[in-house]
């Protein structure tokens, strides 16, 4: 495989739609074979991602779009999660593990925690005009033992 | 696939058993049906069997923390069976096996507790 395959996702900012983001990106990343682990990884930070876009961006206002942008170069996935929701205020402190701005939600805090922990890369970018930007990318590994 | 709670009593125990996937959608129902159930019934502990536990993110380790919370004050235990690898990952990455005992099945849950009341 040579070149960028991606693929570019939008729905409504409703609850019902985590399961369906996590599952669609799983089935595109699919194609580059990785293991059971991998794959769980990456349905779990899509579900973070877009579990935050939800709660924190809309607010839960299904109103609002989640667009997720997926891509695959060789063995490496890049995943972006936007919103153009509220914005984050202070980056650093919503990155602290077990922070949660929605204590009352009994949100566990560990979001970001979970997405830096279990990809190569994790960026965030966030204002209050334009929300919140997550872009991730990790190596699959299982593809790379091919490669050798 | 989306998630189903089973409860069961035994004696002083309430068994949760979580089928399916455990999420910010799904994780209302949990909260509802542990709640409900703890609340009304005579269990002072609770296990919480994750055999059939396909997927949980961290709105499932606010609820287990919520219920837990809520036990806690009541005097009572929560302990936690048959983990697969990634809930087990997020388990230990949430520093939650602190206040959590983990057990490999319902059987070995139960009798931790019955020598413990």
């Amino acid at each position: 495989m040579s070149g960028t395959n991606f693929m570019t996702l939008s729905f409504s900012s409703r609850s019902e739609n985590e399961a369906f983001a996590r599952v669609a990106v799983a089935a595109f990343i699919s194609q580059l074979d990785p293991t059971i682990e991998e794959l769980n990884d990456l349905k779990t930070v899509v579900s973070e991602a877009v579990t935050n876009s939800i709660i924190h961006g809309y607010d839960s206002d299904p109103e609002g779009i989640v667009t997720i942008e997926a891509s695959i170069d060789g063995d490496t996935v890049s995943i972006t999660v936007i919103d153009k929701g509220n914005g984050i205020e202070d980056l650093e402190l919503a990155r602290q593990p077990l922070y949660t701005s929605k204590p009352e939600l009994e949100r566990s805090g560990m979001g970001f925690t979970i997405m830096e922990n279990f990809m190569d890369r994790f960026e965030v970018t966030s204002s209050q005009e334009h929300g919140t930007r997550i872009s991730m990318m990790k190596r699959i590994e299982s593809k790379k033992a091919l490669y050798n | 696939m989306s998630l189903q709670v089973e409860l069961e009593h035994y004696r002083n125990v309430l068994i949760v058993r979580l089928r399916g996937e455990l999420d910010h959608h799904t994780a209302d129902t949990v909260k509802l049906k542990m709640e409900e159930a703890i609340l009304r019934g005579s269990s002072d502990h609770v296990i919480l069997s994750l055999k059939e536990l396909v997927f949980m993110d961290s709105s499932g380790l606010g609820v287990i923390l919520g219920r837990y919370k809520l036990l806690k004050s009541r005097g009572g235990k929560m302990v936690v069976c048959d983990v697969n690898a990634s809930v087990y990952r997020l388990l230990e990455l949430s520093g939650l096996f602190k206040i959590l005992t983990i057990h490999d099945d319902e059987r070995m849950a139960l009798s931790s507790l019955e020598v413990v009341s």
